[in-house]
């Protein structure tokens, strides 16, 4: 059996392989524990490149035995950004773009297995606080899984998200408060209802593995080799935890070289981790967060220590740009590369940018970063810093006008 | 009476996961009371005299870091709810 079981991150106990989450000892967060000498023996870099174009095709890595719940998530764009790169003064920069996931988020790869889980656990419904992409994708993927959905947002987040969510078929529940307040509830809900699957509270050791598959395909398509930098955005640090995780599941497999992959975060201004990490701080939790990136909104970021630790031993630094800066890394993306992301996405390009003016990212250095999400999910805020449209009577004249 | 919410995890050491306690005029009074009773739960939820940063306590819903802290005034029918640090994704 590839998982062997769960073991606590901060004092070491083992646990079995169950939907539980913190540690009975210190209370410290969980993490799947995989046999290796089995993973070794049963993938190749070969059976990966045979495999489906999903993140099933790493399917020997991750903490799941049954059939997948798979709507086709993973093995997404991956983009050389050839002007943005220009742009920016980078040789080497490469994109993984997560907008065309399945629900249009990197969410879905996490998703994808956290449901799988909560069908391998027999539960009986899933459930998550999510600050809306979470939400479209679980939604989605319980669909598929014929499972029940139960899905806790703050009040005030895009109405598309909560479109997403109710279109498949899920209970939303709103919550008239933060993310963390929604979080505080859905945590509440399932301490109550242990047979529910909440894929970021008891399912979470296995659901943030899904996320290391960002890490597993950088390396792919990279011909097996690490890069040298990375830039991921950062709302719990759960997703840079787990880039870090799979890269070094490379390394221990063979399957690429051991290489200092220094690691950059990207943060909206104000929030706990990039502070912590730029003004030399503990990541203390903020209540009040001002900022239009709702999707990285999270005031109280359970990996943030983590996240912070792993940014510090690698020489890495976290970036917070503030929402205009975002809002023109977002412009400038789509204007260079052809890509729409949504803001997270623009948050990254945003930190990325500010990482190469001040040094640094050298301009020769192998960068891959990480585009969470669609720029449609997020459209609105854009509008009011583009060009208008051109407005005229349909009459050919007026156009000849125009551009006259 | 102040009433108190555990998470599952304490159930081993505190046998249920709803008490209610009387006589606390603030967080610290309660945790005091607590350990009392429970003296596992203080070995585990105290690091080097500092709250574990992975359980977080909320006082009728809001956390105590938002609040005053330890220092966080109770009054009768509070709810103080436990919860272990769990975020996003």
């Amino acid at each position: 059996m590839k998982v062997v079981g769960l073991k606590c991150r901060i004092c070491g106990k083992e646990f079995p392989a169950e939907a539980i989450y913190t540690c009975d000892n210190c209370f410290g967060p969980l993490e799947v524990v995989y046999d290796w000498e089995w993973i070794k023996e049963h993938a190749t870099k070969e059976k990966i490149e045979r495999g489906p174009k999903s993140l099933w095709r790493y399917k020997d890595f991750l903490p799941v035995d049954v059939e997948p719940v798979d709507l086709g998530a993973g093995y997404t764009k991956f983009v050389k950004a050839e002007n943005l790169g220009k742009v920016l003064g980078l040789k080497n920069l490469f994109l993984i773009d997560d907008s065309v996931n399945p629900t249009y988020s990197f969410k879905d790869r996490v998703v994808s297995v956290a449901v799988t889980k909560a069908k391998e656990f027999g539960m009986k419904a899933v459930g998550c606080a999510s600050t809306g992409n979470l939400a479209g994708s679980l939604s989605a993927h319980a669909a598929k899984a014929n499972i029940p959905a139960y899905i806790f947002v703050p009040k005030g987040i895009e109405k598309n998200k909560i479109i997403q969510a109710l279109v498949h078929g899920a209970t939303v529940v709103e919550v008239d408060g933060t993310y963390d307040d929604a979080n505080r509830v859905a945590t509440e809900v399932a301490e109550e209802h242990p047979d529910w699957g909440f894929v970021n509270i008891n399912l979470r050791p296995y659901y943030a593995d899904g996320s290391k598959t960002l890490a597993y395909e950088a390396a792919e398509r990279l011909g097996w080799t690490l890069p040298d930098q990375v830039v991921v955005p950062m709302a719990s640090g759960a997703l840079l935890n787990a880039i870090f995780r799979g890269f070094r599941d490379l390394e221990r497999v063979g399957f690429v070289d051991e290489k200092d992959v220094i690691f950059n975060g990207s943060q909206p201004y104000g929030l706990p981790i990039s502070r912590a990490v730029k003004y030399g701080k503990s990541v203390e939790p903020v209540k009040k967060m001002d900022t239009i990136v709702h999707s990285l909104a999270i005031g109280n970021p359970a990996d943030g220590i983590f996240a912070k630790e792993i940014i510090e031993k690698t020489g890495g630094f976290a970036e917070d740009p503030k929402d205009e800066e975002t809002i023109e890394a977002v412009k400038l993306l789509a204007k260079t590369e052809g890509i729409f992301t949504e803001l997270a996405g623009g948050v990254t390009i945003a930190g990325l940018k500010r990482l190469v003016e001040d040094g640094r990212i050298d301009s020769s250095d192998v960068v891959v970063a990480y585009l969470t999400g669609n720029g449609l999910k997020t459209a609105d805020p854009i509008l009011e810093y583009l060009n208008d449209t051109v407005k005229i009577k349909p009459r050919l004249e007026e156009f000849e006008e125009v551009i006259a | 009476m102040i009433k108190v919410k555990f998470p599952s995890v304490f159930v081993q050491i505190t046998g249920k996961r709803r008490i209610e306690v009387d006589g606390a005029e603030k967080v610290s009074d309660l945790l005091e009371k607590l350990f009392q009773d429970f003296p596992k739960l203080k070995d585990r939820l105290l690091k080097d005299g500092e709250l574990t940063p992975f359980i977080n306590i909320f006082v009728n819903g809001e956390d105590i870091r938002h609040l005053n802290g330890l220092e966080t005034k109770l009054s009768d029918g509070d709810e103080v709810t436990f919860i272990p640090a769990i975020s996003g994704g």
